[in-house]
């Protein structure tokens, strides 16, 4: 019997009693006969509580690349994650409730996103936030939805610089006929090219979606992407990363009228791609428009302070097919990973791994242009914490010389050239395995060239 | 409660960070620093001030290591301590998800396994582990079927059927993936009419949708009938997977003429629920449909080693990576403790317990579908309360009084002031007695003093909220000290 179901044998004849039925299978009557299963599943099991920890140990020790010290960015990023955060997920009390149907017993949630909320948009410079979405990448294509709604247009400019996995997420929510996405290119410097976007811009351009930093970790500037969209009455969607937000300038501040974004980086561990949380934050005016759950504040009737889902009328169970999305479960604890987190760096602690992230990427950008072939990929623009860079050796022989030493070196970057990569440094990343990093890749460089 | 940004102390932090060991670069151009120079608005507290914060927020939470859930079409069943720790080891929970195949054989082993076993539950051959949720899901079924429908040069079919009790979900869903709605109506017994299916289903059908068992917990008895009517009209079936709790090595949606489902893990399969989510909903589906689902899925190649196999972009990604994969181990841990066995005693348990309420609450309140026994949840409507003033509402508040979860209420649309109720298979019959107790006294409150139910809840740490004010006096981000509004 397993351990998770309680009733035994006995208890369950006394239930059948009260049904007033003999046997089980009579409830089973209105299922057709000829659909019944009469063979059991073939699935291995049951398992011991201790079969199940050696079976995970095993593939716990098959995943070697869980040892690499890791240098790899591209959207998801290793960074520290304070014990505390932890223990308060493993709060059965917040991971163990639903959504927060019925409000007065459900404040502990509600508060806490209503927290994450604040957070969201105090970060991006933005009057409110939602209560979070599946990732960064399904938030910037909801964000490219709610501007086709609020604008009425059906076309939006994406910058050529935008993580390309979440490109084809965005391709994969826009499906209707007359929706048209445009991508915008990037010049030398890897920044948006503002001419050729002005050029693009025009009627029926509900908005432009530029990434902050962009793909390659370079810094856009945001302020003349405002001033064009809204010159067109369109919006400016910036996909931020939330921690460059402390040191660069905040999108709200430059212009832009929605934020999304991953918050992975906040106290969220890698696990191979998920789940990860996905924020969503706008100007006010643009609330109603919003998918999503949004967490508002009220009182009781007692008049004490008090937190419930609110602007329901959007949403998918009360609109059915004229809701905003169709969005339901969402990342309720992912998101409370990234209150605590936030709680705990406070403003001083997150804008220190903020600026740690800046000064360890540069060190290691310049340790590696010291190497013979080694260049940058694009000259003389700013980037935060990642940076594409071309090593004389093809990228998959670079790859596998550094795993062996023991490092995951970044990702691959194929469309900028066979020796690309895009290399990240996060605080967790010291100075002797930067240096290790470099030693090892003028290593391979140097057998490269020979 | 006070709020986390009432702490605010300068020089106050939660955290010790190792100091800057290599050289400070020059810093970002002016034009393009922070405005608000390190003032973004964080909160400034120590460890134990924000633990305690945390700590103190939780004890206002109602949950399921607390008391039973009822939430109908929801499956708050227990969710094993053990899988936690499992998704958290160092091996699992440290892997970038750009690692070259390689180098994470032991979580595209679990995939490649989880996919399969997937696959037997449902009776289906293909399955994709990527969505995120159960409407991803369905977003991804939908996209299948169009995917489908395009290669045979039918791409016209933009119809979706679906009955009136459905998922509000199922609706959305279909807009997004630029399709028509087209309602059918259930019968006097709950079920989907199949005549009406029949007057509905045409040569515009892309899917009908369907749960099943449906939302008033009954099965689709006449499902040959129904899943037949679409396939000849030339549609597909899709199969939304929320109750699939009741089927369990019982039967299969692969058996019974659907083409595609979704399932939910985080009801089904035992992953936590997390306030919200996450969730994950993996899609399954015929063989005629598995060459058009989502990449990449994992392959073992000749050599035995799993690969991340990308080959075709039939539709592109839901997310930016694979899945939720610490959800995915959860639920794999889950079928694995239970095995087969384990599995169809969920499921039995679970309609047990349901027909168990039924027998118990039957007499207190109207059951305006009671044409025999449900699956694993019933609905029952609190009309004959709502007559003497006290709607399900009041009910719902009621019952939180008594130190349980209320039911899911006014779901599905087809029932009056509706009370849907699913108890799962993890409780006890010590549980649903506490239950089915509360559920009786109320109702002998309602008629004798209903000012208790209707001035419900008085023993929560809150009383009832005024939700028109939210929406009135919109607050959603604390204000800043000073006030700038944001």
């Amino acid at each position: 019997m397993s351990r998770f179901i309680p009733d035994s044998s006995g208890t369950r004849r006394e239930l059948l009693r009260t049904i007033g039925i003999e046997d089980f299978e009579e409830l089973l009557g209105p299922i057709p006969k000829k659909y019944r299963l009469t063979r059991p599943l073939e699935l291995p099991g049951p398992m011991s509580e201790l079969g199940l920890l050696r079976e995970f140990g095993r593939l716990a020790r098959n995943n070697e690349g869980a040892g690499k010290v890791c240098f790899a960015g591209a959207g998801a990023y290793d960074h520290f994650i304070p014990a505390a955060v932890d223990h308060i997920l493993l709060r059965s009390e917040f991971y163990t409730a639903y959504t927060p149907y019925q409000a007065e017993v459900s404040q502990g949630t509600l508060q806490a996103i209503f927290e994450y909320q604040t957070m969201i948009a105090r970060l991006t410079g933005m009057e409110m936030a939602n209560a979070s979405m599946y990732d960064g990448a399904s938030a910037a294509a909801e964000a490219c939805l709610m501007a086709m709604r609020s604008t009425g247009k059906d076309r939006v400019l994406v910058a050529g610089s935008l993580n390309p996995r979440w490109l084809q997420v965005i391709r994969t929510y826009i499906r209707r006929k007359d929706f048209r996405l445009d991508g915008i290119p990037f010049g030398s410097d890897g920044r948006l090219d503002i001419d050729a976007t002005a050029g693009m811009a025009g009627e029926g351009v509900a908005a432009i979606l530029v990434q902050y930093p962009n793909y390659y970790g370079l810094v856009e500037d945001l302020e003349p992407l405002a001033e064009l969209a809204h010159s067109e009455e369109a919006l400016l969607v910036v996909a931020a990363d939330p921690v460059a937000l402390p040191m660069l300038r905040s999108p709200g501040d430059a212009g832009a009228d929605i934020v999304v974004g991953e918050g992975q980086s906040m106290g969220i561990p890698l696990s191979y791609g998920g789940p990860y949380v996905g924020f969503m934050a706008a100007a006010m005016k643009l609330a109603r428009k919003m998918p999503g759950r949004i967490i508002g504040r009220t009182e009781d009737r007692a008049g004490q302070t008090g937190y419930v889902m609110t602007l329901q009328t959007r949403e998918q169970h009360i609109r059915r097919e004229k809701a905003t999305s169709n969005i339901c479960s969402n990342q309720a604890l992912m998101a409370l990973a990234n209150t605590v987190y936030l709680s705990l760096m406070g403003e001083e602690g997150f804008r220190e791994i903020s600026s740690q992230c800046y000064h360890r990427s540069h060190y290691l950008e310049e340790g590696l242009l010291g190497i013979p072939g080694v260049r940058r990929v694009f000259e003389g623009t700013p980037f935060f914490r990642e940076f594409a860079i071309s090593f004389p050796v093809s990228a998959d022989r670079f790859l596998e010389g550094m795993l062996e030493a023991g490092i995951l070196p970044g990702v691959p970057l194929t469309e900028l050239g066979d020796g690309a990569m895009l290399v990240t440094a996060t605080e967790k990343r010291d100075r002797s395995q930067l240096d290790a990093y470099v030693g090892k890749a003028a290593e391979i460089c140097r057998g490269g060239a020979s | 409660m006070k709020s986390i940004f009432g702490f605010c102390s300068r020089g106050r932090t939660g955290v010790s960070l190792p100091a800057l060991d290599v050289p400070r670069s020059e810093g970002i151009p002016e034009g393009l620093s922070r405005e608000d120079d390190g003032n973004v608005g964080l909160p400034r507290a120590s460890e134990g001030q924000v633990v305690r914060h945390f700590v103190n927020l939780s004890t206002r939470n109602y949950h399921v290591d607390k008391g039973m859930y009822p939430l109908g079409s929801c499956t708050m069943k227990y969710n094993p301590k053990l899988h936690e720790n499992l998704a958290r080891m160092e091996g699992m929970a440290s892997v970038h998800p750009l690692c070259p195949d390689d180098q994470v054989q032991g979580t595209l082993e679990m995939m490649h396994h989880l996919g399969e076993l997937l696959c037997e539950i449902t009776g289906f051959s293909g399955v994709t582990l990527q969505p995120a949720a159960g409407a991803q899901g369905e977003y991804c079924g939908i996209l299948l079927i169009k995917s489908y429908h395009e290669s045979r040069g039918e791409s016209h079919r933009n119809e979706v059927l679906m009955p009136d009790s459905a998922h509000g979900t199922n609706p959305a869903t279909s807009t997004l993936a630029d399709c028509v709605v087209v309602g059918v109506e259930s019968n006097a017994q709950g079920l989907v009419d199949p005549e009406d299916l029949r007057r509905k289903a045409g040569p515009n059908t892309a899917a009908f949708m369907l749960t099943n068992p449906n939302t008033l917990g009954l099965f689709e008895s006449h499902i040959e009938e129904l899943t037949a009517i679409v396939h000849g009209a030339g549609g597909l079936n899709y199969m939304d997977g929320a109750n699939m709790n009741a089927l369990l090595g019982i039967a299969r949606p692969g058996d019974m003429g659907f083409d595609v489902c979704h399932l939910n893990l985080h009801k089904t399969f035992s992953t936590p629920h997390g306030g919200g989510g996450p969730g994950s909903g993996p899609v399954a589906c015929s063989a005629e449909l598995a060459p058009f689902l989502p990449e990449p899925v994992v392959r073992k190649d000749s050599r035995g080693v799993y690969r991340l196999h990308r080959e075709r972009d039939p539709f592109g990604r839901l997310l930016a990576f694979h899945g939720h994969i610490g959800v995915l181990l959860k639920a794999y841990a889950y079928i694995l403790t239970m095995g087969a066995e384990g599995l169809r005693e969920a499921s039995e348990a679970a309609l047990i317990n349901a027909n168990y309420l039924k027998a118990r609450l039957s007499e207190y309140f109207d059951n305006p579908f009671d044409n025999g026994p449900c699956m694993h949840e019933f609905v029952l409507s609190g009309e004959r309360q709502a007559a003497k003033g006290v709607k399900t509402l009041d009910i719902a508040k009621r019952l939180l009084d008594y130190g349980l979860h209320a039911p899911t209420v006014y779901f599905p649309l087809i029932v009056h002031e509706a009370l849907m109720i699913e108890p799962t298979d993890t409780e006890g019959i010590e549980e649903l007695d506490r239950f089915a107790d509360a559920m009786i006294s109320i109702a002998r409150e309602a008629e004798e003093k209903p000012h208790l139910v209707t001035d419900a809840p008085v023993n929560t740490p809150v009383l009832r909220l005024d939700e028109v004010k939210a929406v009135k006096d919109l607050c959603l981000v604390e204000p800043r000290e000073g006030g700038d509004g944001a």
